[in-house]
């Protein structure tokens, strides 16, 4: 009868496979033993275990403290890096820039026991300072993370707006207060974004340079190694549920404070 | 007397050049007085330095040499921010960041008025663009018209000594365009602020300044009030730039007598006889008469209607004349050609040689086409002569030092041919100019070596072609740099 007729949206349909099979498909399966006990029954044992036990919410506002220092500490690295990348007139600014970024290319696991093997040697022991350890491996993973997107957004900074803002009488430190850095709030929130999410969960830098104590992301790997899928699924979906409303506000306020220009993950 | 006109210079430009890390002379030798309240515009095709110029001025570029006196003191070090200066910029550099109060109340934060006196004068400034209420409006919202508006709006806020407009009507349509240049001309005589305004449009240079000032390739051509470049064009440069024109190469044959075209024309510039010249008519002054009524006949080629008259091409002999005419003419029709004395404006021919310098070589070979050239350096030098070494001794066997000798190799634009075959010459470059002069055009070709020929050719060729120069050796002349 009708002849097949090719179309943009079928294009979709591997990709759509995928999406079912692999998100969707286990998001189902989290969700329903998030909310089933052992028996398969319908329960909120899970959720309100998890808000009560001292154990669950120590590890979970330990996570976003290691998470928000993790985040300040690269924004303060990474400002600087890449505004001097990007505004100076150096002619190889790529050339340093792959400096900067080369670490992602190795292997994450390898990195991690380079550096654990370093600060073995600087440090003597490595259960001496735990807490700054993390913060130090966290921050050698995910700098590269904050970097790239504000040298984007700074490299992109008009600058004829700098040069109308120092013709209206503003000196060097009040351009940048009041031009350049609201500017690049897009790249900073897109940095955030990239780096803050990832610091709560990764827990492979924690094991092997503290061993000692949980973030979320070990917690949950703790529960289903002992076969308790249950609160691990429940957990695992409370930390997605935060993610989701942390992406949205930044995205919000993205929006707002750069207009039309570019920015946040989910567009 | 002598006070009040020091008092009157706002700001002076002296002996202004500006040259680029990479050698590349922008603006060269700039010499300029400005009066206070005064609408100075800079004229020019793009790549001639006038925003360069308007930059050095704002601050955000250095001369590297000369003087720039701002009410007689000395501001090359100033920074832009302690200038009393404000710019309207040409793709307007809006803080899209910011909605129009802030961006306009930018520069009087910064002073720290009081909030109600801001607040008070962003309104005034939003009165006086006629973009009442506006004072939320995000920047993206707005049309190109309005941010042009807000663009001014935020410089004049700040009741500058100096405005300075770089383009600021480029991006605008043509209506647009003429709406806004009336306003600016009527908001510059309300407020008495001087204005400096930058562009490429002859038309709009002339409806808006006091005075102009034609640039061309980093130098000034000429400074005169807007009749003044139009009527008394000093060069062929300016007159082919500002309006239409014909140019034609010509000889004065005697008091106020020219010749060009092939016939004799009363004028009204009194010139030497004998001197060479290049005389600009303007199409709407020539007049079309009966064949044998003219001082010149020709044959029309073209007729072209452009609402208030015809644009009617004529050739005349080896010459094209472009007329304007309210009357139509029939193409092919053979007619007569009349110019009033007025009409015709003589300007001494520019010194039109190629005169080249270059050093030599340890063998005394000329740099310049790696040493092709046979310059013979004891024709050149009298009473030298090469020793046994091959060094070159004067007449008291003192060996003269090759760096010291310095040669002008000169070359008449007609000895050049230009080829589009790469091969052909010896030097290859791009046309960066060309003017049409009646029975020939003149053009400008920047070679590879960053060296500007004047060639004539009868040929048309297009801006930007790359072309080799043709030169027989034997046209090549020598002399001594002293």
């Amino acid at each position: 009868m009708s002849k097949f007729r090719f179309q943009r949206a079928q294009l979709c349909i591997p990709y759509g496979v995928f999406l079912v099979c692999f998100v969707l498909a286990p998001l189902i399966v989290i969700i329903y033993y998030a909310f089933t006990n052992g028996e398969g029954q319908f329960t909120l044992e899970n959720l309100t275990g998890f808000f009560t036990s001292p154990n669950t919410i120590g590890t979970l506002f330990y996570s976003f403290g290691i998470a928000v220092v993790t985040t300040c500490v690269c924004l303060m690295l990474a400002y600087p890096i890449a505004y001097i990348l990007a505004r100076s007139r150096f002619r190889h600014k790529s050339v340093i820039l792959m400096v900067f970024v080369m670490p992602m290319w190795i292997n994450f696991t390898l990195r991690i026991t380079a550096l654990k093997e370093i600060l073995t040697v600087i440090e003597g022991n490595l259960s001496f300072h735990p807490f700054l350890n993390t913060i130090i491996g966290m921050t050698y993973d995910f700098l590269p993370f904050m970097i790239l997107p504000i040298y984007t957004t700074l490299l992109k900074l008009d600058n004829s707006l700098l040069e109308a803002a120092s013709d209206l009488g503003a000196d060097a430190v009040r351009t940048f207060l009041r031009v350049t850095l609201p500017l690049s709030v897009p790249g900073i929130i897109s940095g955030i974004v990239m780096v803050f999410l990832p610091s709560m969960t990764n827990y492979v830098v924690l094991d092997m340079l503290y061993n000692s104590t949980y973030i979320m992301g070990s917690l949950i790997g703790a529960y289903f190694s002992s076969y308790d899928w249950h609160n691990g699924s429940m957990i695992a979906l409370i930390l997605l549920i935060i993610i989701l409303v942390f992406t949205l506000f930044t995205n919000r306020y993205a929006d707002e404070d750069a207009g039309s220009s570019r920015g946040g993950v989910l567009r | 007397m002598s006070k009040d006109t020091i008092r009157d210079n706002i700001i002076e430009l002296k002996h202004i050049s500006r040259t680029f890390d990479d050698g590349f002379r922008v603006v060269e030798d700039f010499n300029l007085t400005i009066q206070r309240g005064e609408f100075v515009t800079f004229l020019g095709p793009s790549g001639c330095g006038k925003t360069t110029t308007l930059r050095m001025i704002a601050g955000f570029d250095k001369p590297t040499e000369g003087e720039l006196l701002l009410n007689g003191e000395d501001i090359r070090d100033l920074p832009p921010n302690k200038r009393p200066i404000n710019t309207v910029f040409q793709r307007y550099a809006l803080f899209p960041h910011l909605n129009v109060f802030d961006n306009i109340a930018f520069g009087l934060k910064l002073k720290k008025l009081p909030k109600a006196e801001i607040i008070k004068k962003v309104k005034k400034a939003l009165e006086m663009v006629d973009l009442e209420d506006f004072e939320e409006r995000r920047i993206q919202t707005l049309s190109g018209g309005q941010q042009q508006r807000i663009a001014i709006a935020r410089a004049l806020v700040n009741e500058p000594e100096i405005l300075l407009l770089d383009e600021p009507l480029g991006a605008l349509d043509l209506k647009m365009r003429k709406e806004m240049q009336l306003e600016l001309k009527s908001m510059h005589e309300k407020l008495g602020i001087t204005f400096i305004y930058v562009t490429h449009d002859q038309e709009e240079a002339l409806t808006m300044s006091d005075k102009i000032v034609v640039m061309s390739e980093g130098k000034i051509q000429q400074i005169g009030t807007p009749e003044d470049i139009y009527n008394e064009p000093k060069n062929a440069f300016v007159a082919d730039f500002i309006g239409e024109s014909n140019i034609f190469s010509g000889i004065m044959t005697g008091k106020c007598r020219v010749r060009f075209c092939g016939a004799e024309f009363e004028c009204v510039d009194d010139v030497e006889h004998g001197t060479m010249i290049d005389a600009v008519v303007r199409p709407e002054d020539v007049t079309i008469t009966a064949p044998d009524q003219g001082i010149i006949k020709g044959r029309v080629t073209s007729v072209i209607f452009k609402g208030v008259h015809y644009e009617i091409a004529v050739q005349s002999g080896k010459n094209e004349i472009v007329v304007q005419s309210t009357r139509k003419a029939e193409v092919n029709a053979v007619v007569g050609l009349y110019i009033e004395p007025e009409g015709i404006h003589i300007m001494i021919a520019e010194d039109t040689i190629n005169r080249i310098e270059s050093g030599v070589d340890k063998d005394y070979r000329l740099y310049f086409l790696n040493g092709e050239l046979n310059c013979d350096m004891t024709a050149l030098i009298p009473g030298t002569a090469y020793n046994t070494d091959g060094a070159l001794v004067d007449a008291h066997g003192d060996v003269i030092e090759p760096d010291r000798i310095k040669v002008i190799v000169s070359v008449k634009p007609e000895d050049i041919t230009m080829s589009d075959d790469k091969e052909a010459g010896m030097l290859r470059g791009h046309i960066i100019n060309l003017i049409y002069k009646g029975d020939h055009y003149s053009y400008v070709v920047r070679t590879e070596e960053d060296e500007d020929f004047i060639v004539d050719d009868e040929y048309l060729w297009n801006m930007d072609d790359y072309v080799s120069l043709v030169i027989p050796k034997d046209k090549f002349n020598y002399t001594l740099k002293k």
